[in-house]
């Protein structure tokens, strides 16, 4: 899928993205901004042509795959890696100059990264030491901090001391204790096991709404950016695929690969067979399905029509049916994912609620989805609009 | 089940010549140390078995001698600066090799460690040769960097070990939270450096106390370290003074690292405890 055509195309379905965060920032300027920033290491381009603008106060989250580029781009704005090309500017400041401990930014690792030799205390107290405030003060910051993150008290502790969630909400507390402007979080919740990583999800967006602070996410999760964001950038080989928010990347992926990544959507192939009145595709499997075009198709173009596991319904009235056979089954209780078999070497996978009884391997199954509950991506893999 | 017993004995047997061996290695290992320190209390004129009675008139003559103690003293200080510089050298060598990348740096790393290969006698020699060829005296400055250039490459290679376990994210956090490359150093990087730090000066502090190679080379005219003081005395009688001479080196060159051990473990088990006295800050 990422051939050269396709890194080509996208960076401006990004940039038209960004562009309307910031129209909606409205006089402010955004707290992060991106003007076609390159990042070379070497030969190798790591980040091509990447533009972006993030509101004040907003949540946004770099998604994709490894080494598409999102942690190199949230450490340049660091100041952790340089760029090649292009301007970054953090409140409207030009920082490409700056080195990373004058940007008043806070940075959160995958690896917490606390200092093993000091205390939570001194963890925490440090960024407020480097800008000089009162003892007193830092005192009084550095508990309320710890309140925030639920662990009042630890002050003396070390990090040795503490377990794996523990010490992510100190590495977050010793990152937003000297209100920095941007909160950079490159991965935090992936060295956690699974009950951690969903609480921490919860109070890490918590904690973003009660400070109003701009936070940059970085994940491969495709749960937690859905989760937590405000604005999902969907990045692939270097560029952005698509910036919105976790409903319109979910719903209207822009292309084949945001499809893909998030959810894994069925991609059925096919052709326009005929496109007076309602848009009919007929699929490389041989059935004939109605689909909502935004704009009249040529009969005879290729398309793929992107439905989602979660809409396809088994039996029911729906305008599309689907009939096949059920390759496997697995049980999750209030739904089952049938792998069905629907003929043409195409096989496609459904998330159905149960009604009546769970279908089994071999059997008989008929999916069925509306014309509305399909996106319809052109032969370059660009959704259609 | 006579298979078995037969195995059984044969692994006794083994287990025995394992233990005999093993004991042999450590009588050869530590006779000369142990016979070294029983002779130095010996009351006979003469320094060897068999012992004629107890006593410490060596100890208390060598308290006496003038030139052992000028020799004893020249080789603290050397060490002492030897230590110090070398410790500074090596952990800015290792910090520049492990985290930078810049031109030369396989060279560099090849450069520094290259005074350890090379024997001895001929560094000894070649110094010598380089100091007549620009007509320079010998001097106490040209001895002390002498060890300091013999005690190098085993610093660098204690702090680099230690170093390439220091994850970089921890300089990156400091730096984040407003830190410069200096203050990121001294407070970050530098704590977590503190073993190699105390295990490199111990090394360094007994690389030149102990070296007698390549002292004889450097050591200025009248200038006696205390390797090449017990040489020199060793050149007129095997005295008793000298196995107590031995004892003394011995004391120093085992019990120093042992102490900075020591002090080390109790520093990082106070560490642990969670140091009250971090509260007044």
């Amino acid at each position: 899928m990422p051939d050269s055509q396709d890194t080509k195309i996208h960076p401006r379905p990004a940039s038209a993205g960004a562009q309307g965060a910031g129209a909606a920032a409205g006089a402010n300027s955004p707290a992060v901004e991106f003007r076609n920033i390159d990042i070379a290491y070497g030969k190798f381009v790591a980040v091509r042509d990447f533009s972006l603008s993030i509101r004040k106060g907003s949540f946004v989250t770099l998604l994709g795959p490894s080494g598409c580029g999102k942690t190199t781009i949230l450490r340049s704005i660091a100041g952790l890696v340089d760029i090649s090309a292009g301007q970054i500017m953090i409140g409207g400041r030009r920082v490409d100059d700056v080195p990373i401990y004058k940007r008043n930014i806070g940075l959160v690792f995958q690896s917490y990264a606390l200092f093993p030799h000091k205390t939570v205390f001194d963890n925490v107290a440090f960024g407020l030491k480097y800008r000089n405030v009162a003892k007193p003060e830092i005192k009084r910051k550095v508990g309320q901090a710890l309140d925030m993150v639920r662990l009042p008290g630890s002050e003396k502790k070390l990090p040795s001391q503490l377990s794996g969630g523990q010490q992510q909400r100190i590495a977050l507390a010793r990152a937003i204790v000297f209100e920095p402007q941007v909160l950079l979080l490159d991965e935090p919740l992936s060295a956690l096991d699974a009950n951690m990583r969903e609480e921490m999800r919860v109070e890490i967006k918590k904690i973003q709404k009660e400070t109003g602070i701009t936070a940059i996410f970085v994940t491969h999760d495709q749960e937690e950016a859905l989760s937590m964001s405000d604005r999902i950038v969907v990045m692939n080989s270097g560029s952005a695929e698509q910036v919105g928010t976790p409903e319109e990347v979910y719903e209207r992926p822009a292309t084949a690969f945001v499809a893909d990544f998030l959810g894994k959507a069925n991609m059925l192939s096919g052709t326009v067979s005929r496109s007076d009145g309602p848009t009919i595709v007929t699929l490389a499997s041989g059935q004939t399905v109605i689909v909502l075009s935004p704009k009249p198709l040529a009969t005879g173009s290729a398309v793929t029509v992107v439905v989602r596991p979660q809409k396809l319904a088994v039996g029911g009235a729906n305008a599309n049916r689907l009939p096949g056979r059920v390759v496997s089954t697995s049980y999750l209780g209030g739904s089952a994912i049938y792998e069905v078999d629907i003929g043409g070497k195409t096989s496609i996978r459904a998330n159905a609620a149960i009604n009546g009884r769970v279908l089994s391997e071999g059997e008989a199954i008929e999916l069925g989805f509306d014309p509305d509950d399909c996106v319809l991506l052109d032969e370059d893999g660009r959704r259609i609009s | 089940m006579t298979k078995a017993a037969r195995r059984k004995e044969e692994g006794r047997w083994a287990w025995r010549l394992t233990g005999f061996v093993t004991l042999c290695v450590y009588i050869f290992m530590f006779a000369p140390i142990v016979a070294t320190v029983i002779l130095s209390f010996n009351a006979s004129m003469f320094g060897g078995f068999p012992m004629t009675g107890f006593s410490l008139q060596w100890y208390a003559k060598l308290m006496n001698n003038d030139a052992v103690l000028t020799a004893f003293r020249t080789s603290l200080w050397i060490a002492l600066v030897t230590a110090a510089v070398t410790t500074a050298i090596g952990v800015v060598t290792a910090f520049a090799l492990v985290r930078f990348e810049f031109r030369g740096k396989q060279a560099l790393s090849t450069l520094v460690i290259l005074p350890a290969l090379v024997p001895e006698t001929i560094l000894g020699v070649g110094l010598l040769v380089l100091i007549k060829a620009v007509d320079q005296p010998r001097t106490m400055l040209l001895l002390v960097l002498g060890h300091i250039l013999l005690a190098v490459p085993y610093v660098v290679l204690i702090a680099q070990a230690r170093m390439v376990g220091i994850r970089r994210v921890y300089e990156e956090a400091a730096l984040s939270l407003g830190a410069s490359r200096f203050s990121s150093f001294r407070e970050i990087t530098l704590p977590l450096l503190i073993p190699a730090v105390v295990g490199g000066a111990l090394l360094a502090f007994t690389i030149s106390f102990d070296n007698t190679s390549a002292s004889l080379f450097w050591r200025p005219a009248g200038v006696e370290t205390m390797p090449t003081q017990i040489l020199s005395m060793l050149k007129i009688s095997i005295s008793p003074e000298i196995n107590a001479l031995g004892t003394v080196m011995i004391l120093v060159t085992v019990g120093i690292p042992l102490i900075g051990g020591l002090i080390l473990q109790s520093l990082t088990k106070l560490k642990r405890r969670g140091e009250p006295k971090e509260e007044v800050r």
